[in-house]
């Protein structure tokens, strides 16, 4: 009997480029602090939060993945058929089937390409990636589209005091491909499923469609049991992704973790006693949490600013509603 | 060794100033933690987490919600040592 055949890829892979997206308007603290009975100052104060950028009704989520993944594909200097796999990492998508990636993939025009959303909420990106490493590596594709593409404004409660004022809407993109060098390291990543109430919508479909007054479904969180898990569990696992790539903080270019609020990124970096050259994303301040855009779009922006930082090395870390996380050092594109 | 509740209260105080800078001699009893010292949640975790580990203690996060006053804090923490 004749053995099967085994799939083999390129020995290393590499972000080599990314897109983004962010909502095309600016909403700033006063717009939406009355509801939630706060004020801009307290906002800025307890969360980082300066201004969120949300999509006006004209712009959906995969169209604000689709500007994102043609940015990162021009960049990359690739023709699109050349994906071979489209990942979407989403909790925005307002059907249980199809996917958005399905639609993105024809959109980018990747078809046939293959195509499926993740939902793995703000740890949706970094699981993207530690699928685009592994799905290159053993050949199942050459170039793999990775994108975090969101539009929360559409699962916002705005009398909701824990989490929505923080929410914002965009998408960012990558491409992963093959490389001479480890561009990206081995990925730490788990869950939690003891903390499944910790963060996620307030109801079910059902129960929604059951009580039609009650609205919509919508994003809330415990935020206090969340935090805790954000800074102390997930510096945990910062470390083990730093020591499992044998890079020692020191000698990061850049942290780049989920913008889920500023103090959990301020306390998190003291955490990882990261010296003060290292770099670290605060796209939350002018883009709000866009749960699994934040960590590309956050990237982007650093690496807009930072152009110098190309080539370095950063930490990447996303975590949030499962609960779940995703963790590894990569090369800057 | 447990510690007595006027070092626990002590310890307490110095977590309160580190993190938010509030002088420990206004760290007393009967504070409430958000109504007197206006100590947000997120900062009341960070506490929280550092208290554990000063007084090697478990506070979870069911019981965190409980501990409304500076008081309150000390008594739990007090009775939770080994």
């Amino acid at each position: 009997m004749a053995p099967l055949l085994q799939s083999h890829g390129a020995e290393f892979t590499r972000i080599i480029s990314l897109g983004a997206a962010r909502g095309d308007t600016s909403v700033s603290n006063d717009a939406i602090a009355g509801p939630i009975d706060s004020s801009d100052e307290w906002i800025r104060q307890r969360t980082g939060v300066i201004e969120r950028k949300r999509s006006s009704a004209g712009e959906g989520v995969i169209d604000l993945a689709e500007r994102a993944a043609n940015e990162a594909i021009t960049t990359a200097g690739i023709q699109a058929h050349e994906i071979g796999a489209v990942i979407v990492a989403t909790i925005s998508n307002s059907v249980q089937t199809p996917s958005l990636a399905a639609l993105l993939a024809h959109r980018i025009g990747a078809t046939p390409a293959a195509a499926y959303d993740i939902s793995a909420a703000c740890a949706g990106y970094t699981y993207g990636i530690a699928q685009a490493d592994a799905l290159i590596r053993s050949g199942a594709a050459r170039y793999v589209l990775v994108v975090g593409a969101e539009k929360l404004s559409d699962i916002i409660e705005p009398t909701d005091r824990s989490i929505s004022f923080l929410l914002g809407d965009g998408a960012g993109a990558a491409i992963v491909g093959p490389s001479d060098a480890v561009g990206i390291g081995p990925t730490q990543w788990g869950s939690d499923g003891s903390k499944w109430d910790a963060v996620g919508m307030n109801k079910t479909l059902q129960e929604a469609f059951a009580d039609r007054d009650g609205g919509f479904p919508t994003l809330r969180q415990d935020g206090q049991a969340v935090f805790r898990w954000a800074v102390w569990e997930m510096a945990k696992v910062a470390k083990k992704a730093l020591e499992e790539s044998g890079v020692h903080a020191s000698e990061l270019t850049a942290f780049v973790p989920h913008q889920a609020n500023m103090r959990i990124i301020d306390e998190f970096a003291k955490q990882l006693e990261l010296p003060e050259s290292v770099l670290i994303a605060r796209d939350i301040e002018t883009t709000g949490n866009t749960s699994a855009a934040s960590i590309p779009l956050a990237m982007h922006r650093l690496l807009q600013e930072h152009p110098e930082a190309s080539g370095g090395l950063a930490l990447q870390i996303g975590f949030g509603a499962g609960l779940v996380f995703g963790a590894q050092v990569v090369t800057l594109p | 060794m447990a510690h007595t509740s006027e070092e626990i209260l002590a310890g307490l105080a110095e977590l309160v100033t580190d993190e938010t800078g509030i002088a420990a001699d206004q760290v007393s009893m009967e504070k409430s933690f958000t109504d007197d010292l206006d100590i947000d949640s997120i900062s009341m975790m960070t506490i929280v987490v550092n208290a554990e580990e000063k007084f090697d203690v478990k506070i979870p996060d069911d019981e965190v919600k409980n501990l409304t006053t500076v008081g309150e804090a000390v008594t739990f923490i007090t009775k939770a040592q080994a």
